[in-house]
């Protein structure tokens, strides 16, 4: 996926002088294309996150899109307080880019794993917040949001996520906007992100079963698509929610928001999401997904003991 | 500096101390040592040194002025007022229910380029704005202010290393070092001693100047900046509470609170008509 984006940044980039890409020193092997075509709109200010925040607000200030980069926190949580202050409070056009999302870098520990940026995010006025789920969300994430004027949080993956949808693009991608994977009645699955690789495999074993189960990512999770939720809460049997994210605050966090704002509060409902600990066992981001309740046959549970 | 000149600046530091006087009496709120330290330095910046226009806030070849001492906002915002970049009026309603002036100086006010109030974030984003002057062939100058305090934090240390590293000529800054910050003696805190040899190991060419005396104010200012391929520090020795006898020097005034009584001595000081 972190191709898929770096790819597209570049295009958008060699038709538009306004970009600049501000890093801190994170993006071997990935950003070097970038930086060799446009080293006067590139700049590696060091390892220095709050710095590079602050440059990308300057940078953006003076009529440009800043896009800031990194691994999982670093671009976050290290400077939390220049992305509200400085981004959020003058609506400058910075567009903050992760690398990582969830525990892609499972083996490498909590200090790499982003699991509670989408609840920190969405809490901030001005912040869009994107969370592209294969290479086809990627690469349609990276257009809306360099088209975007204002903040914007882009939680990418890592690399070698499965392409959920087939390879055909998503022709009304917007923010704000969600892409329906499967049709059916029984219940619906929201998710946002790679993990929805657990969630195609369990609904579609689920069809084999008899269970039809709604498949929508929420590529968008500020603004979100609250006409495919309340769809879904009139239409289904129920919904369920899965991220790869801490249970407090994200994903499923939003949809609950809607549904008890919309008077939708008796829809049968379940989370599916990183339990509130820390994660201290050490594995893949596959391993851990199950470890933590996040398998595929949890996912698929989920539904089971909805439906029936 | 001209005699003329430094009679404007003159009157204007008083009227911009006697504003803050009454802002900080009138909204009960504090910060008034730091806005007096800075109240000589403001008048030759926006009279003799940065390009602005009050009728055009925004106008593109602006020279940008950072304050990212955020606390002491007041002092800009009565010299703002004071140049007619927004009605003197709106003065009266700082720190008040419903009025246009925070605590902390925002950007919704006409002149002030950048929001601050937690400190250290000025600087990288003026370095962020010397970046882009810089690739876009604008000549256009980027200053900043900052504090004892502000130096405290490390992304200020970060932004002055990158500065350095590549010689953003374009980049000022200006220190107000008054020595003192909330809970007393920078020197017992951090000391930044010696500051203008730290800036210039760090890439930076730095001078110092007395931020009470107007002509060496203005001599410090009138070139930068000073060296090609290099940003520049001008560090102001200041006195916090400068203009106030019982504020001067003393850290309790970096919070305040006057009473009526304080108010009218303080006035009487700083020669209230």
């Amino acid at each position: 996926m972190r191709k898929a984006f770096n790819q597209e940044l570049l295009k958008i980039a060699e038709k538009d002088p306004r970009v600049f890409m501000i890093l801190a020193d994170i993006g071997y092997g990935e950003i070097e294309p970038f930086a060799n075509a446009f080293p006067d709109r590139f700049i590696n200010c060091g390892v220095a996150e709050q710095n590079m925040t602050g440059v990308a607000c300057g940078v953006a200030m003076e009529g440009n899109i800043a896009v800031t980069y990194s691994i999982a926190n670093f671009p976050t949580l290290r400077c939390l307080e220049q992305i509200r202050n400085d981004v959020c409070y003058h609506d400058a056009n910075v567009k903050i880019v992760i690398i990582g999302g969830g525990v892609s870098y499972g083996e490498l520990g909590i200090s790499h794993h982003s699991t509670e940026d989408i609840a920190i995010m969405r809490a901030l006025p001005n912040m869009v917040v994107l969370v592209p789920s294969d290479i086809v969300e990627a690469r349609a994430a990276t257009h809306a949001m360099m088209a975007y004027d204002g903040p914007v949080y882009y939680r990418c993956g890592y690399k070698g996520e499965p392409d959920l949808h087939d390879g055909k693009n998503i022709p009304d991608f917007r923010i704000g906007g969600s892409s329906l994977l499967r049709e059916g009645k029984d219940a619906t699955m929201f998710f946002a992100g790679p993990i929805g690789i657990n969630a195609v495999k369990a609904v579609d074993a689920l069809a084999v079963e008899g269970i039809q189960c709604r498949l929508v990512s929420l590529y968008s999770i500020k603004p979100i698509d609250k006409e495919a939720i309340m769809r879904a809460a009139r239409e289904t049997g129920g919904i369920v929610v899965l991220e790869e994210h801490n249970l407090y605050g994200g994903v499923g966090s939003a949809v609950a928001e809607v549904l008890m704002d919309e008077g939708c509060g008796n829809v049968p409902f379940k989370r599916l999401a990183l339990p509130d600990v820390n994660v201290t066992k050490v594995g893949s981001q596959a391993w851990l997904r199950d470890q933590y309740g996040l398998g595929v046959a949890d996912v698929a549970n989920a539904v089971k003991d909805m439906v029936k | 500096m001209a005699s003329e000149a430094k009679r404007e600046c003159c009157s204007l530091a008083r009227r911009i101390r006697l504003h803050c006087l009454h802002m900080v009496y009138n909204g009960k709120s504090g910060h008034i040592g730091s806005m007096l330290s800075t109240a000589d330095i403001y008048p030759v910046l926006y009279t003799q040194v940065l390009n602005v226009d009050p009728a055009f806030p925004k106008k593109p070849d602006r020279d940008r002025f950072l304050l990212s001492k955020g606390h002491g906002g007041a002092a800009l915002l009565a010299c703002l007022a004071e140049l007619g970049f927004f009605p003197l009026g709106w003065l009266n309603r700082y720190y008040c229910d419903d009025g246009k002036l925070s605590g902390h100086i925002s950007h919704h006010v006409p002149g002030v380029e950048f929001s601050t109030g937690s400190l250290g974030h000025g600087l990288p984003v003026a370095c962020g704005m010397a970046l882009a002057a810089k690739q876009a062939g604008k000549t256009h100058r980027v200053f900043v202010m900052c504090s004892d305090g502000d130096l405290n934090e490390g992304s200020s240390w970060e932004a002055i290393m990158l500065a350095g590293q590549h010689r953003w000529d374009n980049l000022v800054m200006l220190v107000d070092y008054n020595r003192l910050q909330a809970l007393g003696r920078s020197e017992d805190i951090i000391n930044l001693d010696p500051l203008a040899p730290k800036l210039e190991m760090f890439g930076w060419r730095a001078v110092e100047a007395d931020g009470h005396d107007f002509a060496s104010i203005e001599s410090a200012l009138k070139n930068v900046p000073i060296e090609k391929g290099r940003p520049t520090a001008v560090i102001f020795h200041t006195v916090k509470g400068k203009g106030v006898s019982f504020m001067e020097n003393e850290y309790k005034w970096h919070y305040g609170g006057l009473t009526e009584e304080l108010l009218a001595k303080a006035l009487k000081e700083v020669g209230e008509a």
